[in-house]
């Protein structure tokens, strides 16, 4: 089992036509055969895309139109950040299920506007600036790097990109694997928290440890302990080993990702990781130590 | 970006909010045409800096006794002597750290007959994913105290994007501030001209404080603070030339230039990462294992050989790095051009002090065969672990 994605999804690809949009599709098809299934491109419609393999995709005017030809549930977003806002619209006005926005660098005012139409939809968006979505041996979503996976029992959640692959690396070297991993992305205003992937995790009974990564700004990592511990008490519990990066971070100063800064006094690690510890999680000092810190949990 | 504060009352002034009249100062020989483009019989001569805490503020070079960083002057006279003391003097304040900020120009302004003083601000509440009003009747004080002690006084106001500031949540808020009369009615069509700006002009932060009543009940911006988000600066030209380098970090401007994410720190182990969290996490394990890090530098994903080379000759020629990290996981970036770029770097500028590299992920043995084979005095790690051991070890003994 895994959650969100399987080697059953469909996937349109926005902006696929683009470089990025491209180089990811070929490494999509080539992971277990992920099923992408066309792009879209407003002008290109009727055309088709050939990868440097030799692959080969429809591409359509719409999402709308490319869903309808195909039955695809999901669409990945490689649109520019002047263009990604609309590309996420695009996909909530066309009913796409699970919507998977790339793109780093789009306008928080943009996102506003996309979370109030999102959250009266009933599509589901990961993202923007985040890597994707990833179920091993079946389904990637994404620019995450296939090689690193291994299929197994480790649910993966994180706010950055190379800690995702940190935490993957190390659970398989530790021989656990993963059921699926989620990068939720780096911007402060983003379709899906970590509580909502916690929700699914929790209720996967293929996922029977998590690893969640946070890091500096915003409250999410506090929410989703509280929402851990709300959990525990209604007996529902997965072991958890959590991280946060930026205990070191000057505060008001921007850590690459726009959502990363201690705004206000708000938002330190410190706070963070008390909340995480106190909800049960196991949060380890080193980024390095992700995978040993959940093998010593899960022999208790 | 940041701007100075009376960059931000001229772009407010242009949406027609109630500012008071007021002359910048860049240069000394301008300090008379800006007095006396003003009434009187009160300027306010204040420092422009991109920090808070002005008024509180001391110069380094004048002593204790000096006045802060924000002089009110009653004659002509004194605004001017206000003005020569403060020029090029280096301002201290709470939020500038132990350097200060040399103070390159200032605002006089007209003064204002003060009855009350509110506090507003305008952000993107990222809990709600929705911009939201924060305002206080508890204003020209520091309001990071004022939640802390007393957070009743504090309301925040949600906006939903699509309707915009309604005159029911203008209403809402100047009922918050306790606005009365005159001051009610131009208060709730400033809330809207500030919703306006904030969104138009893609602000993150919008913060007057203090918003004040003056005596005659009439409402007036007297401070303002607006930073805007560096992603929509693309549609924002005439922003864009706001930007005040002089108030940054050089070698941040030149990180800048390509594009790369990096902020200036105090320790001094130089870290190339890829990636934000990771170089993040690059920085903790540093100070985990006793050391401090120079800087935060995230390639990004998509780091060519060029990008590479730039980041590492920013790194080197901070004077306080002792030893530099490198770690890349590959993902998109491939650890072979990570390689190369390094091994450019350091035939052009030379290698001074330790070198750490890690490296992991995808093309993971072509970039070590290019370390290897490079010949350069460079330390290789396992892990992330064992990286920031060797370079802590490296550069402490």
């Amino acid at each position: 089992m895994s959650i969100l994605i399987d080697k059953n999804t469909k996937i349109i690809v926005q902006g696929l036509t683009g470089k990025t949009g491209t180089f990811h599709t070929e490494q999509a098809l080539a992971y277990h055969g992920t099923k992408m299934v066309a792009g879209t491109h407003p002008k290109k419609g009727g055309e088709k895309w050939t990868g440097s393999n030799g692959e080969s995709l429809p591409i359509f005017a719409s999402v709308a139109e490319a869903k309808e030809a195909t039955g695809a549930t999901a669409s990945v977003i490689y649109v520019p950040p002047a263009g990604a806002a609309a590309a996420i619209e695009e996909a909530i006005d066309a009913e796409i299920d699970l919507i998977t926005c790339i793109t780093e660098g789009v306008p928080v005012q943009d996102m506003v506007r996309v979370k109030e139409k999102l959250d009266a939809s009933k599509s589901r968006l990961v993202g923007p600036n985040c890597p994707g979505l990833m179920t091993p041996d079946e389904c990637k979503i994404g620019i995450m790097p296939g090689s690193i996976f291994k299929k197994g029992s480790v649910g993966v959640l994180s706010r950055s990109g190379t800690l995702t692959y940190e935490a993957v690396f190390q659970t398989t070297n530790a021989g656990l694997g993963q059921t699926t991993a989620v990068g939720i992305g780096g911007d402060p205003v983003k379709g899906t928290e970590f509580i909502d992937i916690l929700e699914m995790f929790l209720a996967d009974p293929a996922t029977e440890s998590i690893i969640m990564i946070g890091e500096i700004g915003g409250s999410a990592e506090e929410d989703a302990a509280q929402f851990l511990k709300d959990e525990a008490k209604a007996g529902r519990s997965k072991p958890v080993v959590g991280f946060i990066a930026g205990r070191t971070a000057p505060p008001g100063r921007t850590m690459g990702h726009a959502g990363a800064v201690i705004s206000g006094g708000k938002g330190g690690a410190e706070d963070k990781i008390e909340a995480m510890e106190s909800a049960g999680i196991s949060v380890s000092p080193s980024p390095a130590k992700l995978g040993e810190t959940l093998v010593a949990k899960l022999k208790g | 970006m940041n701007i100075h504060e009376h960059q931000a009352k001229e772009i407010l002034k242009g949406y027609g909010a109630p500012v008071a009249k007021g002359a910048a100062v860049t240069d000394l020989s301008q300090a008379e045409a800006a007095v006396d483009s003003l009434p009187g019989p009160v300027w306010v001569v204040k420092s422009q800096i991109h920090a808070g805490g002005r008024g509180k503020g001391k110069f380094k070079e004048l002593g204790q006794d000096a006045k802060g960083g924000v002089r009110v002057s009653f004659s002509r006279d004194e605004a001017l002597e206000n003005i020569r003391e403060m020029f090029g003097k280096t301002l201290v304040t709470a939020q500038t750290g132990e350097g200060g900020k040399q103070v390159q120009r200032l605002y006089v302004e007209d003064g204002a007959d003060i009855d009350r003083e509110l506090y507003l601000s305008i952000l993107v509440d990222r809990a709600v994913g929705k911009t939201a009003f924060v305002v206080s009747t508890e204003g020209g004080m520091d309001i990071e105290t004022v939640a802390h002690d007393t957070p009743e006084k504090i309301t925040t106001q949600p906006i939903d994007a699509s309707n915009g500031c309604t005159e029911a949540d203008a209403a809402k808020l100047a009922d918050a501030l306790k606005l009365e009369g005159s001051a009610r009615e131009q208060g709730m069509k400033l809330f809207q001209t500030l919703y306006k700006a904030f969104v138009e002009k893609d602000m993150s932060l919008l913060e007057i404080n203090p918003l004040i009543v003056t005596k005659k009940n009439e409402v007036q911006v007297l401070d303002a603070k607006v930073s805007f988000d560096g992603n929509a600066l693309f549609r924002h030209d005439d922003i864009a030339a706001y930007r005040d380098e002089s108030e940054e970090d050089a070698k941040e401007i030149e990180a800048s230039k390509y594009d790369l994410a990096y902020v200036a720190l105090d320790g001094d182990i130089g870290c190339m990462v890829n990636g934000a969290g990771l170089a993040m996490a690059t920085m903790d394990i540093i100070k985990l294992y006793g050391a401090e890090p120079a800087n935060f530098l995230d390639v990004g994903g998509g780091a060519t050989k060029e990008k590479v080379t730039a980041a590492f000759k920013i790194i080197t020629s901070d004077p306080n790095v002792k030893g530099i990290l490198v770690n890349i996981f590959g993902g998109i970036m491939r650890c072979d051009v990570i390689a190369e770029g390094v091994v450019a770097a350091v035939k052009e500028v030379g290698l001074k002090v330790p070198l750490v590299v890690r490296l992991e992920g995808t093309k993971v043995e072509e970039g070590k065969k290019i370390i290897n084979e490079s010949g350069l005095n460079v330390i290789a790690a396992d892990d992330l672990d064992d990286a920031a051991q060797k370079i802590v070890k490296a550069v402490k003994g």
